[in-house]
């Protein structure tokens, strides 16, 4: 008999210990898994975090062992991002900006909302590590959350990563209102002409390693990230390592972001997961994705106020990193405003030079706190 | 019981680091900018003569 029971222990050790808590948690895996099939929302990474955080939430689950070592393997030395961020290099294609170097400084305004937050956060957390870490939700970029808050060697990178990859999700949600509310129907129409210039093979080889040099001599906790992602770009540029770039491109980046996804579960039991924390950082992420779409958008009209040629500032919108939803919101706004407006490559611009920026304040972050612990 | 940790005064003393962080990020882009800018017009400038052949 007791053989027979001994079969049955998960279950009645969940009797025994097993409390609402976990059963939460399924349902927020549950909730993870629903919006990445039926919703479409980043189900690359929502799927994994959501099949792992149910797995994870068993009272002596034996996932917690494999997925520890993944996450010792992978996430706690930030391999799995910065490996990741090769594969994002060399899907991005900097033409667009090459073209018009000059917006890139609407990518660096868009950085607002994660200094906004830092403020804010700091508010609630009474830990720098913490509210350091939870600003950068704001740099819209999954990988960079990571190696800050794990460089900071945060609390809460679990709800951190979620927030930051759920509100990458949301963006087509967010942005809109917030760009509506901060601008005119006349503004939303002006018109932009996009002249491309021809950017020559060599530019865009150079343009990778000129952007590592620089970010390594004023940020050198940059190094990492912003080398990573420019050596996949270098890849996709060269133009004699085609598999290669194919295969950062597809398979490096599929097999990468597999392993990230059920990883981060591993953050995700009940006892971390469930407090008012998580609410709160779920809370400040949405407020920083808000405001770095309110600083684009406003650092968009003050160029207007000072320049000859205007510019539509919805496109300040786009220099937040999510690439490439922010771009296309930009240019769908500017289409339903306008039929003839066509902003897609002004906004695609912005939009990967805000990869850049993000990346850059994450460094910044780093450079400012990591001294202090 | 449910202790929060709400202290405002903790916005104020962080300003610093917004006026920092964007001042940072702002001039860190200017650079890239213009360094982008002086590496297309420098290999624009190399190109040419090989463009009129």
């Amino acid at each position: 008999m007791k053989e027979l029971l001994s079969l049955f222990d998960g279950l009645l050790a969940f009797g025994r210990d097993g409390n609402w808590k976990m059963i939460v948690m399924w349902i927020i895996g549950g909730v993870l898994i629903y919006l990445a099939i039926k919703k479409e929302m980043e189900p690359t990474l929502l799927l994994p975090i959501g099949f792992g955080c149910i797995i994870m939430n068993f009272p002596g689950s034996g996932a917690a062992g494999p997925l520890q070592t993944l996450y010792n393997a992978g996430i706690a030395n930030e391999l799995f991002p910065l490996i990741l961020f090769i594969g994002i290099g060399a899907m991005i294609d900097f033409g667009p900006l090459l073209s018009n170097p000059k917006m890139m400084i609407f990518g660096a305004a868009a950085q607002f909302g994660i200094f906004f937050t830092l403020c804010m956060a700091s508010i609630f957390f009474p830990d720098f590590r913490d509210y350091a870490s939870i600003a950068i939700i704001g740099a819209a970029d999954g990988p960079t959350s990571i190696v800050v808050a794990n460089k900071l060697g945060s609390h809460y990178v679990g709800a951190i990563t979620v927030a930051a990859y759920s509100y990458m999700a949301l963006v087509p949600i967010i942005q809109p209102p917030v760009i509506r509310a901060l601008t005119t129907e006349k503004e939303r129409k002006i018109r932009m002409t996009y002249k491309p210039k021809n950017v020559s093979k060599a530019t865009k080889i150079l343009f990778p390693i000129i952007i590592t040099v620089v970010a390594c001599i004023f940020a050198p906790d940059a190094g990492a990230l912003i080398g990573f992602l420019m050596f996949g770009n270098l890849i996709r540029e060269c133009g004699v390592l085609d598999s290669l770039s194919e295969t950062a491109q597809k398979v490096l980046a599929n097999l990468i972001t597999i392993f990230l996804g059920i990883t981060i579960a591993f953050n995700m039991t009940a006892s971390q997961f469930l407090n008012v924390n998580t609410l709160l950082i779920m809370a400040l992420g949405l407020l920083a994705f808000i405001f770095d779409t309110a600083g684009g958008v406003l650092f968009g009209k003050l160029y207007n106020v000072f320049a000859k040629e205007k510019i539509n500032p919805m496109i300040g919108a786009a220099g937040i990193s999510a690439f490439p939803m922010a771009g296309r919101i930009v240019h769908k706004m500017g289409l339903k405003e306008d039929p003839q407006n066509f902003l897609l490559m002004h906004s695609i611009g912005v939009n990967v030079s805000g990869q850049i920026a993000s990346v850059i304040a994450g460094a910044l972050i780093l450079k400012i706190f990591v001294p202090m612990l | 019981m449910l202790s929060f940790y709400f202290k405002p005064i903790e916005f104020v003393k962080n300003l610093k680091y917004m006026g920092i962080g964007m001042l940072g990020v702002f001039i860190i882009v200017g650079v890239i900018m213009g360094a982008t800018y002086l590496t297309g017009y420098l290999t624009s400038k190399l190109a040419r003569p090989h463009d009129d052949e």
